[in-house]
């Protein structure tokens, strides 16, 4: 048990940052959540008027938010499951690496290291007809940005190839948590490899498993910048962050654009609660019980 | 290990505190006594014909102004959108503004930009071209100077076709029979080229988007449902290009240049373009009015370009009208169109033996803005594009009946602010 004093420390030491984080944090969030109040165009200031609900209503009817909600999920959910498989192939080699260990993490990192407006242009390039190289590797021969399947399928692969590596980074650190000894003595008493993977490292990995699929679904519900350079959300592709983009900055409804995005903030948060009960008993502090 | 981060942090500190007095310094510069800097928020005009101009006026004004240029992002949504989010917190250092001709009436309507009054509102518009000048026409004032301004031509290869086609329907069928190298170039992105393409469309086959007064919709449905046809069918066609669906501009000129397609609608910049990059096929390269699509009823077609208005927040009004005269003024636009290739608003220009060697199609380019159409006029154009785009993109799935009903409602939800878009 803690003392109550070392209770009062512990409030004053971490007063500066939760100070910190009301103040970047909590206080845009909740301004957002008051101007999503309102209905209020930068173009018309004067006409500003509490409508209380009104823009959230408008949203949840409307075809063009449902059609963002389904295309968010439809890039989210293939690039994580991708990502936690490759990611966790990456991992073990880190991990078991015996010779150029060092070469092999930096290898593994430079994408993740590449700006993603960068990426995201590098790979439009390369699916171009005129410019891209993947015209030349035959029955692949096709306009692939002008089409809805094959553009979702160039944005979901700049995904898995720009973030991959996160995933990998953040799994290695759970490897590394699990105890060679154990290892050791499945491996006595007879466990194959796959025995000594599924049963032995994967339970003991699921908190790092749960963190790393919290962060990436959660950064992959946010996507942006990769929609934005390869299609700018035509063709379906239109993610809930660049509908937010798009009523905030380019029609300046701040009410409505707010309300966007307070949805996408309700999105994520219980995308990230679904993913934290799905997991339940892997908590750390669940297992200290 | 590494250095303590103690250490490290108070190293990136002075670091910051060293650029952040180099910043301040910078920045003190500009208040230092002299004439007023007047500063122009502009696009990024690539062959400095802008700078150019500002530069000269600035060294005609006699020492009363000088003005600095500050550029802008090429894509044209980039540029206002940065625009408005320093109008809209009253930025007070924006005396000139370089406006699409679409954004007018959203800037006035949001005081954004200042009336002009009297003979200066006068001599903004004197020689203009009227599709120029009602550009910066909106409720009965005048709101900037025309410098420039635009439009779009048909261009062809006589080394492949013997004849022009002269509407819609015979340049399809003439591109098809011409097979793989038949294909034509036209702005199919999800993105303003859609909405003009559209337009154009649209105010050739006799329709407009908005009724006279711009606030209520027009898009009559015989009209419009002509104008869907012809996108469809294009898109649909093997003359297309398979990239239609996210064709600009610039891609159009770069298939062209490449030599792979016959024809394609185009802004007057792919002439000195094709003549430097590809000689080849600038030898085989003409021009003709934009087709038509009714025979017998010539083409409209959407007239851009840019306007000079004065910022509503600047610290020296007086001198930024005079500023902006000069920015517009015939030197000016002769500096735009002999360094820049950006066709002059002012009409007798068109007459000058240097913007005649410049664009050996001036007659044509005259005649095609005597008779341009206007985008909607209205503030809350940027949403009615959306709306537009919305519903056009991606051609080839264009339902010409259904879509012309789905068209007015998204038009009418935008001109009412409703719904997302």
């Amino acid at each position: 048990m803690r003392m109550p004093r070392e209770h009062r420390l512990g409030w004053l030491l971490s007063a500066p940052a939760v100070v910190a984080m009301a103040a970047v944090t909590a206080y845009p969030i909740l301004a957002a959540v008051r101007l999503s109040l309102y209905r209020y165009d930068l173009r018309f200031p004067d006409a500003r008027t509490f409508v209380g609900l009104r823009n959230y209503a408008t949203i949840l009817t409307s075809a063009i938010w449902w059609k963002s909600v389904a295309a968010t999920l439809i890039i989210t959910v293939p690039s994580v499951s991708v990502e936690l498989v490759l990611g966790m192939g990456l991992a073990l080699v880190m991990h078991r690496a015996l010779i150029g260990r060092r070469t092999v993490r930096t290898a593994v990192l430079i994408p993740y290291g590449i700006v993603t407006v960068v990426a995201a242009l590098a790979w439009r390039f390369a699916f171009d007809p005129t410019t891209g190289f993947v015209q030349g590797l035959g029955v692949l021969d096709r306009p692939w940005l002008s089409a809805r399947w094959s553009a979702f399928t160039v944005i979901i692969l700049t995904e898995i190839w720009k973030t991959t590596p996160f995933m990998a980074l953040l799994l290695l650190a759970g490897l590394a948590l699990v105890p060679t000894d154990v290892m050791r003595a499945a491996r006595v008493d007879g466990a194959t490899v796959w025995q000594r993977f599924f049963r032995v490292t994967l339970p003991l990995m699921k908190p790092a498993i749960l963190v790393a699929l919290l962060f990436r679904t959660v950064d992959a519900l946010r996507i942006f910048d990769t929609v934005f350079v390869q299609t700018r959300g035509a063709l379906g592709t239109e993610p809930v962050s660049l509908v937010g983009y798009d009523t905030l900055l380019v029609s300046l409804n701040l009410g409505l654009g707010s309300a966007v995005a307070v949805l996408i903030f309700v999105l994520v948060t219980g995308a990230a609660l679904v993913i934290v009960r799905g997991m339940g008993d892997a908590l750390p502090e669940d297992r200290l019980r | 290990m590494p250095a303590p981060s103690g250490c490290r942090a108070a190293h990136i500190l002075r670091r910051a505190c060293v650029a952040g007095v180099v910043f301040v310094s910078a920045c003190s510069g500009g208040v230092a006594s002299g004439p007023p800097v007047l500063r122009w928020y502009v696009f990024d005009e690539p062959s400095g014909a802008f700078a150019t101009a500002a530069r000269r006026c600035g060294e005609e004004s006699g020492g009363r102004y000088s003005i600095e240029m500050t550029p802008l992002p090429t894509a044209a949504d980039q540029q206002r959108s940065q625009l408005v989010r320093r109008l809209a917190a009253r930025d007070a250092d924006i005396d000139l503004v370089g406006m699409d001709v679409i954004w007018v009436p959203e800037f006035a309507a949001a005081g954004w930009i200042l009336p002009w009054q009297g003979d200066d509102a006068r001599e903004a518009v004197r020689g203009r071209l009227p599709s120029a000048a009602a550009t910066v026409r909106f409720r009965n004032r005048v709101w900037a100077a025309p410098l420039t301004t635009n439009t779009q031509l048909l261009w062809y290869r006589t080394d492949r076709v013997d004849r022009v086609p002269t509407t819609w329907d015979d340049l399809i069928r003439t591109a098809e029979s011409l097979g793989d190298s038949g294909t034509i170039e036209v702005q199919g992105a999800r993105y303003e080229g859609l909405t003009v393409f559209f337009t154009s469309l649209l105010a050739s086959a006799g329709g407009r988007v908005l009724a006279p007064g711009d606030t209520t919709v027009a898009l009559p449905p015989p009209a419009t449902e002509r104008a869907l046809g012809i996108l469809k069918r294009l898109a649909t066609s093997t003359a297309a290009d398979p990239t239609l669906s996210t064709s600009r501009e610039d891609q159009g000129r770069l298939a062209f240049e490449a030599g792979k397609a016959s024809f394609m609608v185009n802004y007057t910049y792919v002439w000195p373009s094709a003549r430097t990059d590809a000689p080849e096929v600038a030898r085989h390269m003409a021009w003709a009015r934009w087709p038509s699509v009714e025979a017998g009823r010539p083409s409209r077609v959407t007239v851009g370009g840019i306007d000079v208005g004065v910022g509503a927040f600047t610290r020296h009004p007086r001198l930024a009208f005079r500023a902006a005269l000069c920015l517009a003024s015939v030197k000016s636009q002769r500096t735009a169109v002999t360094m820049g290739g950006l066709p002059p608003t002012t009409e007798a220009l068109y007459d000058d033996p240097d913007v005649r060697s410049v664009f050996p199609f001036a007659d044509l380019l005259r005649q095609t803005l005597r008779e341009a159409v206007q985008r909607a006029r209205t503030p809350l154009y940027t949403d009615v594009s959306l709306a537009m785009m919305r519903v056009l993109h991606p051609p080839s799935e264009i339902d010409s009946v259904a879509d012309v009903a789905r068209l007015r409602s998204a038009v009418q939800r935008a001109l009412d602010s409703r719904g997302l878009r």
